[in-house]
């Protein structure tokens, strides 16, 4: 797929989006670039509209009644909103990992299987090759190779999550999306994710929603504060981080709420 | 950024029209197929019934079913009378009856469930309860019929071995599962915080159970009422076999009688000929066990909705 | 128990200023603590009625029928002498019956099911389905019967068939299962829609490979549950015309039969007290298939507790 398409360099243009639950407006005017192969964390205190912003990349709003969406969103130049837009397509060049690790309740290979099986591979031989593959980037191939049969819901969580990574590049997306992924995680579990950001973002373009101010510093390229259903600003993680520019960034990032 | 957008070109995320994309659409139109069945249900039964219903009324008038005191619909037919009053007051007469006998014992074991019970006892009483509301309902009448009638005319000796008594206990017993379950699951949801609040100004367990929960749990409780009651006026297996088969006006229990069920399967066994006055009898009984029914059942759902606390 | 009755023991105790009051306090708790003790024998005891029945019934109805079954009961038409009747044509009627309602339920009962939850927007159609489902709950099966005697028997021209009685009973018990069904499929979390959503399946595929093996067991319990309802059932049988004296087991789903209720209740009405003993036999036959199914259906929902627990 990627072969044949000229991707274009920003992989993601979000441009003047509004986005409403009802009457009730969540997002305010956002706009923002996200550059292929980097680590883009969105920070904010809890309601600030960092995960809703997330799910609009990859419309998983679609699936709640009564969501709104105005402005636009491009992915390699094409507008994801338009009317005939095939979701599960975008979907699956739009991977997504959420904040509790949700393995099926079906065996580890099964798991990942899951995504290439509806996309059409039957063959036994090619997904074989995929979990492998999948399991390896996702640092979890050791770890369970001789137990693929097993129920995925036995694995420990931070197995369980690094399961639910590799599930979500099996369908070789070209962006991950990562909604909190280390929040319900032990300390150890959630450093060895953070190291597997640094490798997947060779291949991947990477958004990560992140609680976790350290968190975010730690493993992001560039970084946008959000608050109130505002980006506030938006800026490579260093510069955000040691230098803010907007006063409210600073207050955040030095711990005076939130 | 504009020009880099050109340059895309092709477009990955358009929808094609493939095997899959009409497969999913057909889908939601077969389930909701599968949805109208239940539509067609009721309509079908509403249809069937007021038709034949009305065309029963061309032959017996309105007035007379409704006021007539004598059903003899399966003499000959010279002696025929369609008055269903005696039918109406053997249906009222067994289901009062059960309810005598269901609404204290379901309620009280509701309390004992919800309330008293440990635990473990609580799970074991349970899957028996389920088991009691899982017999099928011509068990219930052998039950009434070759052993609870004969246990009656022991002390009642006068007593016929057709008579309302017998169905009534029987149908009670029946449905005392019902309103145990439904009434448990209403006070199971009276949150456990207002148990306390009572428990904590030194209440005992009964003022707990009959002050508090029973009060916060009394729309369900009602509900369960009707329903079972509901649920008595239809029963058909265990009138048909022990409560006998003659339409009297009568509020003694004692005495045989018919109910509305009873009558459609009496008329239905027998030898009818096909669009008569008798055959279509069954539909004007049907029609009106039908309405006696859905009034019970819109009842139910009207007390639980209207007078449900909200926590 | 004991913590609670303390606590009013020392609300008895504390809450009052004269020894004069104090008596009569502390009486008064005893009074309270009395009828507690009463009302929870009561309870009791209205429960142990429930649990008493069951048990006279089903010691009664071995008793009286246990020696008449035998191989020779299960292959035996019925007959007009006792000693050579049997359930054979019942018990495959009620076989066949309950062959043929299966799938049927299974099929409607579960489309329904999946549709409200999957598919039905929340708007006035979707209530009045369910409206309309609750309320079909409540109908009394007799007029059920009537239904399946106007539009299958006679309408379609079915007659008394296999066919027209599966259907009767199809309509008559889809509520159940459309409402277990509905349960099960509520109970499967989100995570896992949206798991399998995130990576571009469609509804269906996220319906059929993630939702309906989750809620399976469920679903599979509550239809065994009211298919044992069906098995059970008399009257709505009667009115198709699912005649009694049968001396022959249904080949196809067009042909006549009868079930082992009917028969149970025609045996029970016969004068010579040995038909009563028989009606006990055929019981016992009955009991025992409802039996087999339940144990099914627990063990179906035991499996699932442990996978999903």
């Amino acid at each position: 797929m990627a072969e044949q398409t000229v991707l274009t360099k920003p992989a993601i243009q979000v441009e003047n989006l509004d986005l409403y639950y009802g009457q009730k407006q969540a997002l305010y005017d956002v706009s923002m670039d996200v550059e292929v192969n980097t680590v883009t964390a969105l920070i904010g205190p809890s309601g600030c509209g960092k995960s809703t912003f997330l799910r609009t990349l990859n419309r998983m709003n679609d699936l709640i009644p009564g969501v709104q969406i105005k402005g636009t969103i491009r992915l390699h130049g094409e507008s994801i909103y338009d009317r005939n837009i095939d979701v599960e397509m975008l979907r699956k060049q739009v991977g997504m990992v959420f904040q509790a690790p949700n393995p099926f309740p079906k065996s580890i290979y099964d798991n990942i299987a899951y995504g290439p099986r509806i996309h059409g591979i039957r063959n036994k031989k090619t997904l074989d090759e995929i979990v492998e593959k999948s399991l390896r980037q996702a640092a979890l191939w050791d770890e369970v190779k001789d137990r693929l049969r097993d129920r995925a819901t036995g694995l420990s969580g931070g197995q369980q999550q690094r399961l639910c990574i590799a599930r979500a590049l099996a369908v070789e997306p070209e962006i991950v999306l990562m909604d909190e992924p280390t929040s319900a995680l032990d300390p150890i579990s959630t450093s060895k994710i953070e190291e597997l950001l640094q490798e997947l973002k060779n291949k991947y373009t990477i958004v990560i929603v992140t609680h976790n101010m350290q968190q975010a510093a730690r493993v992001s390229d560039k970084t946008a504060f959000f608050l109130n259903g505002e980006l506030i600003e938006y800026n490579d993680t260093a510069t955000l981080f040691s230098n803010p520019a907007n006063k409210k960034t600073e207050d955040y990032i030095t711990g005076r709420f939130g | 950024m504009l020009k880099t957008v050109e340059s895309t070109g092709v477009s990955r995320f358009k929808k094609k029209r493939t095997w899959r994309t009409s497969w999913e659409g057909i889908i939601p139109k077969l389930l909701l197929l599968c949805a109208l069945v239940s539509i067609l249900t009721t309509v079908g039964i509403v249809l069937t019934l007021v038709i034949e219903t009305a065309s029963f009324f061309q032959d017996v008038p309105f007035i007379e079913f409704i006021t007539g005191t004598d059903w003899t619909a399966l003499f000959s037919e010279s002696q025929q009378e369609f008055g269903i009053l005696p039918l109406i007051s053997g249906t009222l007469l067994v289901t009062m009856g059960a309810a005598v006998v269901a609404i204290p014992l379901g309620l009280f074991s509701a309390i004992y469930l919800s309330e008293y019970a440990p635990d473990r006892l609580r799970r074991t009483l349970k899957p028996i309860l389920e088991i009691l509301a899982g017999i099928p309902t011509v068990v219930y009448g052998f039950f009434a019929f070759t052993f609870v009638t004969p246990v009656l005319r022991t002390f009642i000796p006068e007593m016929g071995v057709f008579n309302a008594l017998s169905a009534s206990v029987v149908v009670g017993i029946m449905i005392i599962p019902m309103i145990a379950s439904l009434s448990e699951d209403a006070m199971s949801s009276v949150p456990r915080g207002i148990r306390e609040a009572a428990y904590a100004m030194g209440s005992t367990r009964l003022e707990v159970s009959l002050k508090v929960v029973v009060p916060a749990a009394l729309s369900g409780i009602i509900a369960s009422f009707v329903l079972g009651i509901s649920r008595a006026i239809g029963e058909t297996m265990i009138v048909t076999i022990a409560a006998g088969a003659t339409p009297k006006l009568t509020l003694d229990p004692t005495e045989s009688i018919q109910t509305m069920t009873a009558y459609m399967v009496q008329a239905a066994m027998g030898d009818i000929s096909y669009g008569g006055t008798v055959y279509k009898s069954i539909y004007a009984v049907g029609m009106t066990l039908f309405v006696f029914t859905l009034i019970m059942n819109l009842l139910a759902q009207y007390i639980s909705r209207r007078f449900k606390e909200e926590y | 128990m004991s913590a609670e009755e303390a606590m009013i023991q020392q609300k008895g105790q504390s809450n009052v200023d004269s020894t004069d009051t104090e008596q009569k306090g502390a009486d008064r708790v005893q009074f309270r603590r009395m009828l507690n003790h009463v009302a929870h024998g009561l309870f009791l005891l209205s429960t142990l009625v429930g649990v008493v029945v069951l048990g006279v019934l089903l010691y009664d109805i071995i008793q009286t029928g246990w020696k008449w079954v035998d191989a020779d009961f299960l292959n035996n038409f019925a007959s007009r002498f006792p000693e050579k009747s049997g359930v054979k044509a019942p018990l495959w009627g009620s076989l066949w019956l309950i062959g043929v309602t299966a799938p049927l339920t299974f099929i409607f009962g579960v489309g329904t099911a999946i549709y409200l939850e999957e598919y039905a927007k929340k708007n006035w159609f979707s209530r009045l389905i369910q409206l309309n489902i609750s309320n079909l709950a409540g109908v009394p099966s007799i007029v059920f019967g009537i239904l399946g005697l106007t539009i299958f028997a006679r309408g379609w021209g079915l007659g008394q068939s296999v066919l027209t009685g599966a259907l009767t009973m199809t309509l008559l018990i889809l509520p159940i299962v459309i409402v277990a069904a509905r349960e099960a499929i509520d109970s499967v979390p989100s995570s896992l829609r949206q798991a399998s959503y995130a990576m571009g399946a469609t509804r269906w595929q996220t319906i059929y490979k993630v939702v309906l093996p989750y809620s399976m067991p469920g679903i599979l319990t509550g239809t065994i549950l009211a298919l044992s309802r069906a098995i059970g059932e008399t009257a709505p049988l009667i009115m198709v015309g699912a005649v009694t004296f049968v001396y022959f087991t249904p080949g196809n789903i067009f042909d006549a039969f009868t079930v082992l209720p009917i028969q149970i209740y025609s045996w029970t009405g016969l004068p010579k007290e040995e038909f009563q003993e028989i009606a006990a036999g055929g019981i016992i036959i009955l009991l025992a298939i409802l039996l087999t199914m339940n144990a099914l259906a627990i063990f179906l929902r035991n499996k699932y507790q442990q996978r999903n627990g």
